[in-house]
């Protein structure tokens, strides 16, 4: 019996770091560990510019997770977590990072990473999650002002886009150019529900539907989902998405026509928001702390 | 901040709002103390402010939880928002 082995759904892992940047002229250090549904990333700081990261699947177990995910950026950095100022937690997982010195929603982190990934004119922050999916609306200053997050379905998310990546066997960096590579803009499937969207995309197939039209129905759903819960909280420019979806073109230009708004680009990596809040949120702790010592 | 806990789903969108800016300066909370299904909690939010808040355990069953307070003839209004007094409470259903 031959055996299924490839696993279309597995995005890659990587870490990063600054190799120009010395920790040692750093004077505070500070780090945060956003252990997600679906992946944790960890994110270290040397005076509240990005030296270092990680982004990897969540396991079963989220202290290992956020243990995994903090050593793997520390990797080649000469650091240890002993020399870290203050951690963050954030995420699903966030009161079970053992090593945090302060647990932090992750809809006040993505509004903070948003920020300075995508600068003070960020107004509206859709983070697509891989459970949930969050509409954030920020001040200048990256505090929020108006949340709503949808948890309920899977719809809309990247665990969606996963199932139907291994559904079609379909590499899922290629589900969003594939999809637009279509003639015809297809109707959507089912935006409900991830079971119901798959089992009509099934049917699709069988009646003949190519892959990239099947997926351009489903990015299409996906977006259209999404834009149900922006309406909700009111879109206002500068708009930004963070999280793994805001990697797949297919859903992002599909959002951006519904909404007749542009997404602004960053050159940070869309997944690492919440991490990146998070540990600017410990650089500013660490600051009040050494300012009400300091009286 | 306005802070929407609930969830939509296929049945329809059901949140409740809390205006955490206006929660700020309420001493008695007096929505914990009001609500028959328990839903209030008064928790530090990420900005280290004091505010009311929907337990996390019942976000997602708001639609079920809150349904003895709206009956669908003769609603009176809903115990929570009768007893927020700065009108920091609302409900999108």
């Amino acid at each position: 019996m031959a055996e299924k082995t490839k696993e279309y759904w597995r995005w890659k892992e990587y870490n990063w770091h600054d190799e120009n940047a010395d920790p040692k002229d750093a004077e505070t250090i500070t780090a945060g560990v956003d252990v997600g549904s679906v992946s944790s990333q960890a994110v270290v700081m040397l005076d509240g510019k990005l030296f270092a990261f990680s982004n990897m699947r969540t396991g079963s177990n989220s202290p290992d997770s956020a243990r995994n995910a903090m050593n793997w950026a520390l990797e080649g950095t000469g650091l240890t977590m002993d020399d870290l100022h203050y951690t963050v937690g954030t995420g699903y997982g966030r009161v079970n990072v053992p090593f945090a010195d302060r647990a932090i929603t992750e809809i006040a982190c993505h509004a903070r990473g948003g920020n300075t990934m995508y600068g003070s004119t960020v107004r509206t922050i859709l983070d697509m999650g891989g459970q949930d999916c969050k509409a954030i609306r920020c001040d200048e200053r990256g505090k929020v002002t108006n949340f709503l997050m949808n948890d309920k379905c899977a719809a809309g998310t990247g665990r969606g886009m996963e199932v139907f990546a291994d559904l079609l066997s379909v590499p899922i960096e290629e589900v969003g150019d594939l999809s637009l590579d279509i003639d015809e803009e297809p109707p959507p499937v089912s935006s409900t529900c991830v079971v119901f969207a798959k089992s009509e995309a099934s049917s699709l197939l069988r009646e003949g539907w190519s892959k990239k039209r099947v997926l351009a129905a489903y990015c299409s759903a996906m977006a259209h989902r999404v834009v149900t819960l922006l309406e909700r909280v009111g879109v206002e420019k500068d708009f930004a998405i963070t999280g793994g979806i805001a990697k797949n073109s297919g859903v992002i230009t599909r959002l951006e026509k519904e909404l007749n708004l542009k997404a602004l680009k960053s050159n940070y990596d869309t997944q690492i928001a919440g991490a990146l809040g998070a540990a600017l949120f410990g650089k500013a702790l660490v600051e009040k702390q050494r300012k009400k010592s300091a009286v | 901040m306005k802070a929407n806990y609930g969830y939509l789903d296929g049945s329809g969108e059901y949140f409740i709002t809390i205006d955490t800016d206006l929660c700020i300066e309420c001493a008695p909370h007096s929505c914990v103390a009001a609500c028959p299904a328990n839903l209030f909690e008064i928790i530090v939010d990420d900005y280290d402010d004091e505010v009311a808040a929907i337990k996390e355990e019942q976000r997602k069953k708001i639609k079920y939880a809150c349904g003895p307070c709206k009956p669908v003839t003769d609603r009176p209004m809903l115990p929570c928002i009768a007893a927020c007094t700065p009108g920091a409470v609302s409900h999108s259903w």
